[in-house]
């Protein structure tokens, strides 16, 4: 069980670091940039689980092999009285085994063994004394599908993949910035919102779809639809209520650009991406070009057209979706396997290799573009070199070894690679104002952008 | 709250046990339900509180890994609710049928591509210490492989009974919750008038 595994969400319109394909795709949560750079801070742990304010998690190190399966707290009715009075026991039990001396070392062992059963099973039997409740453990886990309005925000950010929607959104947010024109603060907004419940609405019909299959892959298993907190007719209005009005918003107060391609990232990924995961490894494809949309709605919510550097943008994180992904299935290759999902990880290990390496490679080949395009100067492609470099490197590592520590390492890199050298394109960006002094822009073209965003 | 009662379409009013099999079991169990008699969740070894009104969902089964529902079944079900509730247990039986099943497979067959490779070896399946002997990753990616490829059409199937089975509820949940919605606004109606 890779560690990754559980914290990254499935892919969905991010273009992001998220491969939510692991259905893997547990309580997915993306990490948010912050809970990036805490990521590479710890490399072994997924820290993002401590940083997961949507629902407490425990995480848990299993058969000493680093890879941690998140376990969810059991939402039991007992107090926590119950439970401190529980842990004295078997503390009180501890004592008493390290004062009993003279006696062979493997008999007392085994006493102790027993008694600390024997104190177990009188705890567990204990439960139904308790105050709490006279249910055994067993009937606590039942729960009753009823919906209760103070859960819902809760259960609707899960259904949503809100921090994947979160990366999303930046990466659209991105687009917008690298766009050209002098940056117009009400059409960020509506764009951002636009896409953001655009996204949403995707993630959620994603989750309507895969119900069963959630189920029985670790990352995914704790998601509202199939612990049954919410009804899928719900979880379909919800859709309905955030797709609607997200695409209007994009095509009305953006423009038609960017809301055609919002609904089109709607079903490319709704209707697309997540029947074709159990029919043809095809699928990492068409989900690379879902990753890769949102940065160019950015772009067109701010030019409204779609040019080269709009392409660009979404090429870079097109290519950048392959390292990250193949990577992160590497490791899941057992779950793939079971829930019938159709992954180059399982089916074509040695394409899935030789295509991440490929696209690191193709990320430094577009790296050099951009100056080429008057999107960034030449500084981008001179500082951009280093981490291109190192994560080819990485997925040069990963093609010869093929094991999963080469994985892992190309996974983690994929997660800081990306901001970080959308942040150094921001950084490098070649000035509008640079422009308007050589003379490239006419002086009726700002206003002429501006009539083009306003309706 | 009402709107939410209306969206929580799933719910039936009296307990009904999942019954995974015969409709015998499902007819007496309804019978059983309709004389006031909790029908049997023994079978899950849980019996929700009599007073709920809602359905009861429980952790996931050891072989599935799906969640069973102890569905509830409302004293006055309509035509329309039952054939929801049906629906849902059909789908329930179903899925659960399907996974236990394949699931089951999965692990006998990884356990004797395990034992096969171990053997070829010249290991045995459990090492000096006791502990059982694994296999990495890259030696277990052959078994994968082919466990994919020998039940993709398998899949295939189950998908496109799962996404009927999917819509089908779905938008009965919806006709029934427009159904409680009109009940509902007919019942306020007639008190305003009255």
């Amino acid at each position: 069980m890779s560690a990754a595994r559980s914290c990254r969400p499935p892919r969905a319109l991010a273009a992001g670091l998220f491969v939510w394909r692991l259905r893997s795709t547990g309580a997915r949560q993306m990490p948010c940039r912050f809970v990036h750079l805490y990521h590479v801070a710890s490399s072994k742990l997924i820290t993002f689980q401590y940083c997961n304010f949507l629902k407490r998690m425990y995480v848990t190190q299993c058969n000493k092999d680093l890879s941690q399966r998140a376990k969810p707290k059991s939402d039991s009715i007992v107090s926590p009285f119950h439970e401190l009075q529980q842990l004295d026991q078997e503390k009180k039990v501890v004592h008493k085994i390290s004062s009993a001396s003279p006696v062979p070392q493997s008999w007392s062992e085994m006493s102790s063994r027993n008694e600390l059963r024997k104190i177990k099973s009188a705890a567990e039997t204990e439960d139904s004394v308790i105050p709490g409740g006279a249910e055994s453990k067993e009937d606590r886990q039942w729960k009753e599908m009823k919906l209760r309005l103070d859960d819902l925000p809760g259960i609707l950010a899960r259904l949503s993949k809100i921090k994947l929607t979160a990366l999303v959104v930046s990466t659209a947010s991105t687009g917008f910035a690298m766009a050209p024109v002098p940056f117009e603060l009400t059409c960020f907004l509506l764009a951002s919102l636009g896409t953001g419940l655009a996204s949403c609405a995707a993630n959620s019909i994603n989750q309507f779809f895969e119900v069963p299959f959630d189920s029985n892959m670790n990352r995914t298993k704790n998601r509202p639809l199939v612990r049954g907190q919410i009804s899928p007719l719900l979880a379909v209005c919800f859709a309905a209520c955030c797709g609607i009005p997200g695409v209007a918003l994009l095509t009305l107060g953006v423009n038609p650009l960017t809301g055609a391609l919002g609904a089109f990232n709607i079903f490319l990924y709704t209707c697309c991406y997540t029947p074709l995961k159990r029919m043809s490894i095809a699928n990492t494809w068409v989900g690379a070009v879902v990753g890769a949309i949102p940065p160019i709605m950015g772009w067109t919510a701010a030019t409204g057209s779609l040019d080269a550097g709009a392409l660009l943008l979404g090429g870079i994180l097109y290519s950048w979706q392959f390292p990250h992904f193949n990577a992160l299935s590497w490791g899941l290759r057992e779950d793939y396997s079971r829930g019938g999902y159709c992954m180059m990880s399982v089916t074509h290990p040695g394409l899935c290799r030789r295509v991440a390496l490929r696209h690191c490679l193709a990320l430094i080949g577009l790296s050099a573009v951009a100056p080429v395009l008057n999107i960034t100067t030449w500084t981008f492609p001179i500082i951009s070199l280093p981490i291109n470099l190192y994560i080819s490197y990485l997925g040069f590592r990963f093609y010869r070894d093929a094991d999963r520590s080469s994985s892992r390492k190309l996974f983690f890199c994929s997660l800081w690679h990306l901001p970080l050298l959308l942040l150094v394109m921001f950084t490098c960006k070649k000035s509008v104002l640079e422009k308007e002094d050589k003379g490239e822009l006419r002086g009726g073209s700002h206003e002429m952008a501006m009539e083009i965003r306003l309706p | 709250m009402a709107a939410a009662r209306v969206l929580r379409a799933g719910g039936c009013y009296r307990r009904h046990p999942l019954s995974s099999a015969s409709s015998s079991a499902s007819s007496g169990s309804g019978r059983a339900a309709e004389r006031g008699e909790r029908p049997d969740s023994v079978g899950l070894g849980f019996r929700p509180p009599p007073h709920s009104h809602s359905d009861w969902i429980g952790p996931p089964d050891k072989h599935s890994n799906l969640r069973p529902v102890i569905f509830y079944v409302p004293p006055e079900e309509s035509a329309l609710e039952r054939r929801l509730r049906e629906a849902r247990q059909e789908a329930q039986a179903s899925n659960q049928r399907f996974w236990a099943r394949h699931n089951r497979a999965f692990r006998q067959e990884k356990e004797e591509f395990i034992y096969s490779r171990l053997k070829a070896k010249g290991l045995e399946m459990r090492d000096e210490s006791g502990q059982k002997a694994t296999l990495s990753a890259e030696e277990m990616a052959d078994f994968y492989k082919d466990f994919l490829s020998k039940n993709l059409k398998k899949h295939l199937q189950y998908n496109r009974d799962w996404y009927k089975h999917n819509f089908r509820i779905t938008f009965l949940m919806g006709q029934v919750a427009l159904m409680r919605a009109l009940r509902w606004l007919r019942g306020r109606k007639r008190n305003v008038e009255q």
